[in-house]
């Protein structure tokens, strides 16, 4: 058996709009951040992990070293949907347990402010001779022609879908959702947006794919998170101060989408998430009943829905029910996204995986400020990233 | 008679406007776009087989803000065909939630995206509400 890892250090950024940040400073403040949190010099890391999805072939791992520390290290630049963020500290924690390195470092850094649409281009202009290309022998792009390719559409069906097998969905169902998480940003000065939104405007608000209103998508925005991560042994030689703010990564795990049948025609974002919900537990000796927090990817409040169901946090087909017993605000039983999620909060999309890391980290320290949850003890980070890569981390309280 | 070309060379135009899927000759996955081998088993046969033409609608969005160029509003969703599913747009509705509904029957349609340069027609499919009583073909 390998040994455990710990977060040592753990840091973001303020998400938002950095105009005079490029990518590297984002990143390096992150890095410097986290380093500082966990009281080490960069010349102990053993490993850099470097997740920057938009700019995937320039090396954000080297970049960020030449403002950091050019240590030598293995750098492992990593680009993997959503999910980018949670492969990196995945990587990270990896080498660790291969006994490669005792210290890591993983960061994702993104500049997505003003970005607009994701996952869809400009239709080209057709003029000439119709010609069939591609796998589909489309003699036009489809998007539009033939569904939509744009992520707020794609993630509306994943929530409409699931309101169709199990009822008890509906717009202002899913507007109440995004309503919380605006509701729990206002305690988060680091979201991109801390405004809270009555139910009325974000149901009034401009509509971008049924019944996904602008609010309710997440915000496109600059930010950066790093983590300092530690073997059990290293670790031991580290002072009181160090072992105590340390937080247990008591699952690591990632995932791709195993073949289903529909899987091709609306992505499948729940198997690989449940797959990899049953594989965490498993390997934390935990179960959803024992969480504190949950920190999940709500891309669109559609999809906040579906994963209430994916992550266990209800019976199969009861996510509906979940949120209608409150459980998963801040005051409830199994708080949801009190960072505010990515609708408010941002989802700049590297940094994502290792921001939602931070925000458990916090209040499993009782760091958390404002927004704390009393006695938290346990929580699970999760990201999903179309393709499909989901990524969970469950992670726990020090016990000293 | 105008020369036609599909808008997908897994819709079959002619009397009978349909979709063709790839199937696994090893385990029966079906797919739309060319393939390798198969995703579900690996085996590298398939056998063309013709789709369904009516069926139920599982999923839909309204889409109302999209990418330069592409027309809104207009309804994307998810239509499960007797078992297969398959992507497309639903049309001939107005594209409201008052008239879209989840388990709505829907059928195969085809249209025109208008002519080349060398006057040949591409033709588009999508789904439309099937009507109980008289419906619009």
């Amino acid at each position: 058996m390998s040994e455990a890892v710990w977060i040592l250090g753990i840091h973001m950024t303020k998400f938002g709009k950095h105009p005079d940040l490029d990518l590297v400073d984002l990143a390096s403040e992150a890095a410097i951040g986290a380093l500082a949190d966990a009281d080490v010099p960069m010349n102990r890391i053993g490993v850099l992990a470097a997740g920057n999805l938009l700019g995937a072939a320039q090396g954000i791992g080297q970049q960020l070293q030449k403002q950091i520390g050019q240590t030598g290290i293995p750098v492992y630049n990593v680009a993997n949907a959503c999910a980018t963020g949670a492969t990196a500290l995945r990587t990270a924690i990896m080498a660790i347990k291969a006994g490669e390195c005792d210290m890591g470092l993983a960061v994702g850094v993104e500049k997505l402010a003003g970005a607009g649409l994701l996952g869809a281009g400009a239709r080209p202009s057709t003029s000439g001779t119709w010609t069939p290309s591609g796998r589909f022998g489309a003699v036009t792009a489809l998007d539009g022609l033939v569904g939509t390719e744009a992520m707020p559409g794609v993630f509306a069906q994943v929530g409409m879908e699931y309101g169709h097998r199990y009822g008890g969905t509906s717009f202002e169902l899913f507007a109440r959702i995004s309503e919380k998480n605006h509701a729990h940003s206002t305690l988060n000065p680091l979201a991109a947006y801390t405004k809270r939104m009555t139910l009325e405007q974000i149901m009034g608000d401009v509509m971008i794919a049924y019944p996904n209103t602008r609010p309710m998508c997440s915000a496109n925005c600059d930010g950066a998170a790093a983590a300092v991560v530690v073997g059990d042994s290293a670790l031991s030689a580290l002072s009181l101060a160090q072992r105590r703010r340390a937080v247990k990564v008591s699952a690591s795990v990632l995932t791709t989408d195993p073949w289903e049948p529909s899987c091709q025609v609306l992505p499948d974002v729940n198997t690989l998430t449940r797959n990899a919900a049953r594989q965490a537990y498993e390997q934390a000796g935990v179960g959803p009943q024992d969480l504190d927090l949950v920190e999940l990817h709500d891309c669109f409040a559609t999809a906040e829905l579906v994963h209430y169901d994916n992550l266990m946090l209800c019976e199969e087909g009861g996510a509906v029910d979940l949120f209608e017993s409150g459980a998963t605000w801040r005051d409830g039983a199994l708080p949801v996204n009190v960072s505010g999620g990515l609708e408010s909060k941002g989802h700049p999309i590297a940094a994502t995986g290792i921001a939602n890391v931070w925000e458990v980290c916090q209040h499993l320290r009782g760091e958390a400020g404002d927004r704390q949850i009393d006695g938290a003890r346990v929580g699970l980070a999760h990201v999903i990233g179309l393709g499909s890569a989901c990524g969970v981390h469950i992670l726990e309280r020090a016990a000293a | 008679m105008t020369a036609q070309i599909p808008l997908v060379d897994y819709l079959v135009l002619g009397d009978e406007p349909h979709l063709e899927a790839s199937e696994c000759t090893s385990c029966g996955a079906r797919f739309f776009d060319r393939r390798n081998a198969c995703a579900a088993c690996g085996a590298s046969g398939f056998d063309r087989v013709p789709v369904a033409r009516d069926g139920e609608l599982r999923a839909f969005t309204i889409v109302s803000f999209a990418a330069p160029g592409v027309p809104v509003p207009f309804v994307a969703g998810v239509v499960d065909c007797k078992g297969t599913a398959v992507r497309a747009n639903i049309v001939n509705v107005e594209p409201d939630s008052q008239h879209i509904t989840l388990g709505m029957p829907v059928r195969l349609t085809t249209w025109s995206l208008g002519p080349d340069e060398q006057g040949t027609e591409a033709v588009g499919f999508g789904f439309e509400p099937v009507r109980v009583n008289g419906g619009r073909r």
